[in-house]
């Protein structure tokens, strides 16, 4: 029996215990979004990773084109001054 | 008699025999991501065995322990319903049985949460909250599976004519049931019997299936007075261990 076919690819994010955001914590196949939320639950919260899941349906992500890789980043590469690593921080302020 | 270790036997029984014949699908599931959601289930119940057989050795007071109960004892001495010792046959059967037993324990468990008795109000709260998971996934599969394809929902309408006479033998009281509501350790069984019948009247009627009309029941397994020729293939193979290793540990 062939799943992946009959099955979308879900991609699933889940919020940890101490976490902020979701993360991207893999995929799994299922019916519908209700079905993807409770395989997530079941392939990736059994050592009680998370307090939070969400799943996204892998066809709905819009991804970057490896073979642009060149316009789309080389250009940020020699503009260093985008780092805030040129300010003196005054001794008051702290750690940042 | 003791009632109270009986009723102990037939809470850790039942979780057990379904506990593993639901791990026989490990590696062998229809997809990973069921394959890993039915080992979780069954150590679920694994898990529950631990705590009703561990309390009931010690009601016993033989000093047997939990794992003396699950794996040296013998067919007849076993106290679970015969629902959950008859074989998984396909994902189907084993979805519909695990609904079935789901149904019952989700309104059980939760009366058990007001047991007269601390402990077993402890392990029925602990227990509910894996129950009431089992449920959402047992019955949202029957669904699917019912109201799927023309293949699936004749397979489910198999599983369900099978399965159909094995549902009704837990919600027949006997004497342990009797004592167990006069000492306000669990209410009678046959008093969660509409409860479990909404519960499935709705999903099967979901799944698009129908439900058969007969009332007849098989018996016998609560009581150990008969069970089916299953329980012994299945106890050979879950007892081989302690068989031809008597005592051998990790």
């Amino acid at each position: 029996m062939s799943t992946s076919k009959e099955w979308p690819l879900w991609e699933v994010f889940i919020r940890g215990q101490h976490g902020m955001s979701h993360r991207h914590v893999g995929s799994l196949h299922a019916a519908d979004a209700e079905h993807a939320i409770r395989n997530a639950r079941d392939v990736y919260t059994r050592r009680n990773e998370g307090v939070s899941i969400w799943v996204v349906e892998a066809a709905q992500i819009t991804a970057s084109s490896p073979s642009e890789k060149g316009p789309l980043y080389e250009p940020a590469r020699d503009k260093v001054y985008r780092h805030p690593t040129f300010y003196d921080i005054p001794e008051e302020v702290g750690k940042m | 008699m003791n009632h109270l270790f009986e009723f102990l036997l037939r809470q850790g029984d039942n979780a057990l025999v379904l506990g593993h014949r639901t791990s026989e699908w490990c590696g062998v599931a229809p997809a990973l991501e069921e394959d890993i959601a039915l080992a979780n289930t069954a150590l679920d119940l694994i898990g529950q065995t631990q705590l009703w057989l561990g309390y009931a050795a010690e009601v016993e007071g033989e000093g047997r322990t939990a794992n003396d109960l699950a794996f040296r004892r013998d067919a007849y001495d076993f106290r679970n319903m015969l629902m959950v010792e008859v074989p998984n046959e396909d994902f189907g059967r084993t979805l519909m049985r695990q609904f079935f037993f789901d149904a019952f324990q989700v309104p059980w468990l939760d009366a058990l949460q007001t047991s007269s008795d601390q402990r077993v109000a402890e392990i029925a709260a602990k227990s509910l909250k894996e129950a009431k998971y089992h449920i959402a996934r047992s019955a949202e599969t029957v669904i699917a599976l019912g109201d799927g394809t023309e293949d699936s929902n004749a397979r489910m309408q198999a599983a369900l004519a099978y399965l159909w006479p094995y549902t009704g033998e837990v919600f027949v009281d006997d004497d342990v049931d009797r004592a167990m509501a006069d000492q306000g350790v669990a209410p009678l069984p046959s008093t969660l019997r509409g409860q479990w019948t909404a519960t499935v009247t709705e999903t099967l009627t979901n799944a698009n299936l129908v439900q058969p009309e007969s009332g007849f029941a098989h018996a016998g397994g609560r009581s150990g007075k008969r069970h089916t020729e299953h329980l012994g293939h299945m106890l050979a193979t879950m007892q081989t261990l302690q068989r031809s290793y008597p005592g051998a540990v990790w």
